[in-house]
């Protein structure tokens, strides 16, 4: 482009080069782009053909154990749905009521300008903190020990920064002329949001939080570090009894020297894992076009 | 509503029995607002909780264990019975190892894949290239752990590397990388997005190739936003915790061999957990130490970021 006085010759030849930078440019691009995909594939390629010849009704029946061919994911299923569950229970309501105090209460204050940066900074901390923070609050603070309840509240504090932020996108996209016009016939604030916004907003505030809640399902290091760690082959029976979770186990056998633990029981534990993620995943995606739908 | 609308009073009496009606539903509003704010209030419980408790322990580990030693000391060998030294600087530089590693991976492959996918792909190509790329950031650290350890170490990287070490800094960095190349990815096309289509029909209008055009335009005008996000991954790789505790290894030495094995902070926080570890004793104190070293790099990389898109924004209107 520096050439002004350059012949026609030239020009033509530097314009022939640019473009062919440019096409090589666009396969390049491509290729990076298709790498993902290719990562992807080896991954699910890799464990899947180790895990496939491991995965049987008995490996979702059996509880733990030393010997790999009698070892199963029982109890770790059973501590995954205990956490999980009351985790939601803890953080839905919690998060959702955050949001709507942040979107419909709050005024532009100083007071709600530092929690929205204190949310943001939240969502930033490393997830293994939580664990310590758990580790020092519930386990040994409150002396709850390591059970369940410690590790689904570490986990509903997790989780909330990530369950506030989607709630508050929901909320905002409910349109203004809504809240006016209830506010219009009479309506005090909390009729408002409780009749109008929250319906409105509820499809995406609930696959916000299925999203989030299926991340905590994938979480290993803060339940480590608040001590689902051992080795567990008793099926918890309330809030208070020792647990293990799917990922945890799966982190156990990884480390153990037999090779069927690494090599076998690992990776089918793994399928199992991502499909429990992939149906939480598209239980989300379909909630939230049965709500669209249903709205249009 | 409960409380009835007249349409027009027919007494006094009844005036004011409607407004009493409305008195208790304010005094109900104001107990939920009051609620509301208690669940966002709670965020600021939870940060103050996190410093509350790194530090209090913390503050008991530097008791015994001088901050300067901790700080610039260069052995780490906590678990040995006799000769217990606490210098955090090998745990620091298996961490910035990963980081630094991750980011060669992570870098140009999620900035090519955002040029591609805001600048030359149809949006037929996209739709079905995104959904990709958001699966790969749905995949669980744990999962990335032991790709790392069974997959890339003995089957990718030993018949290049021969002498290589079963846990090794390479292999988990490698891992961390493919885990935060989605965010890299997506949020750099973000900002890419975000630049206005005149400036591009601009350079087009000027002769400009469409390569030339995504590098020497569209990617300066979107650079705050793309630093934003290399500075996020380079904090979300600092913060990760399986990948490099299963691949890795437990071996904190000061080293610039990523063939080797070299512990990250994270790892030896797992490492103690996953063991007998009493309160009270010094190392259940270590680990908040070192947690407290984590979140203080992790807060100030994040502060850092969000201080990059509000500093250099450039804004078009």
């Amino acid at each position: 482009m520096s050439s002004i006085a350059a012949s026609p010759g030239e020009v033509s030849t530097q314009v022939r080069r640019r473009k062919q930078r440019a096409s090589i440019a666009r396969i390049g691009l491509l290729s990076a782009t298709t790498f993902s995909i290719f990562a992807l594939g080896v991954l699910l390629w890799t464990i899947g053909s180790r895990g496939w010849d491991w995965l049987s009704w008995d490996l979702l029946r059996n509880a733990a154990s030393r010997r790999p061919l009698d070892a199963g994911l029982n109890t770790a299923l059973l501590g995954t749905v205990w956490v999980i569950s009351l985790t939601a229970v803890i953080a839905f309501p919690i998060g959702v009521g955050a949001a709507i105090f942040l979107e419909e209460y709050a005024s532009q204050n100083r007071l709600s300008k530092i929690i929205q940066v204190n949310i943001a900074n939240l969502a930033g901390v490393p997830s293994v903190v939580y664990g310590l923070l758990g580790l020092g609050i519930f386990v040994e603070l409150l002396d709850l020990g390591r059970v369940i309840l410690a590790g689904a509240l570490t986990m509903a504090l997790l989780s909330l920064p990530v369950i506030i932020i989607a709630s508050q996108e929901a909320l905002r996209s409910v349109p203004l002329s809504l809240r006016q016009a209830a506010y219009g016939v009479g309506a005090t604030r909390w009729q408002v949001v409780r009749h109008h916004v929250l319906p409105a907003a509820f499809p995406g505030i609930l696959t916000g939080t299925i999203l989030s809640i299926s991340r905590a399902i994938g979480e290993t290091a803060p339940l480590l570090v608040v001590g689902a760690a051992g080795l567990i082959t008793t099926n918890p029976e309330g809030f208070l009894s020792r647990y293990t979770v799917l990922p945890v186990q799966i982190y156990r056998w990884t480390g153990l020297a037999q090779g069927e633990f690494k090599n076998g029981l690992a990776p089918a534990g793994i399928i199992v894992l991502l499909v429990v993620l992939l149906g939480m995943n598209s239980f989300a995606i379909v909630l939230r076009q049965r709500f669209t739908t249903r709205n249009d | 509503m409960s409380t009835p609308l007249p349409g027009k009073p027919e007494s006094l009496a009844a005036l004011q029995r409607t407004l009493r009606g409305s008195a208790g539903r304010h005094s109900s509003e104001r107990l939920i607002g009051w609620i509301l704010a208690g669940c966002a209030i709670l965020s600021v419980f939870t940060t103050i909780g996190i410093i509350a408790i790194l530090l209090e322990q913390a503050i008991e580990f530097f008791l015994e264990v001088s901050i300067w030693d901790f700080l610039t000391g260069t052995q780490w060998t906590p678990l040995f019975k006799n000769d217990q030294r606490f210098g955090v600087l090998p745990l620091v530089a298996g961490t910035a190892m990963i980081g630094v590693l991750s980011m060669v991976v992570a870098i140009p492959l999620g900035l090519m894949a955002a040029i591609y996918l805001s600048e030359y792909a149809s949006s037929r190509v996209r739709s079905v290239l995104k959904p990709f790329i958001g699966l790969l950031a749905g995949i669980p650290t744990i999962v990335y752990g032991y790709f790392a350890l069974t997959f890339i170490t003995p089957r990718l990287l030993k018949p290049v590397i021969s002498d290589i070490q079963v846990y090794n800094v390479l292999s988990a960095a490698i891992a961390v990388g493919i885990m935060v190349l989605p965010m890299v990815a997506s949020l750099s096309e973000d900002s890419l997005r975000a630049v206005p289509r005149t400036l591009r029909e601009g350079a087009y209008g000027l002769g400009a190739t469409k390569l030339e055009v995504s590098t020497q335009v569209v990617v300066p005008a979107a650079l705050s936003g793309i630093v934003a996000a290399v500075i996020l991954a380079i904090s979300r790789a600092i913060g990760e915790t399986m990948i490099v505790s299963l691949a890795s290894g437990s071996r904190a030495q000061l080293t610039a061999d990523p063939r080797e094995s070299m512990q990250a902070m994270t790892g030896f926080i797992v490492q103690v957990v996953s063991g007998d570890v009493s309160r009270g004793s010094l190392i259940y104190k270590s680990l908040f130490a070192v947690g407290l070293l984590l979140f203080v790099i992790t807060l100030v990389m994040n502060i850092i970021s969000q201080w990059f898109v509000s500093r250099f924004r450039e804004v078009y209107t």
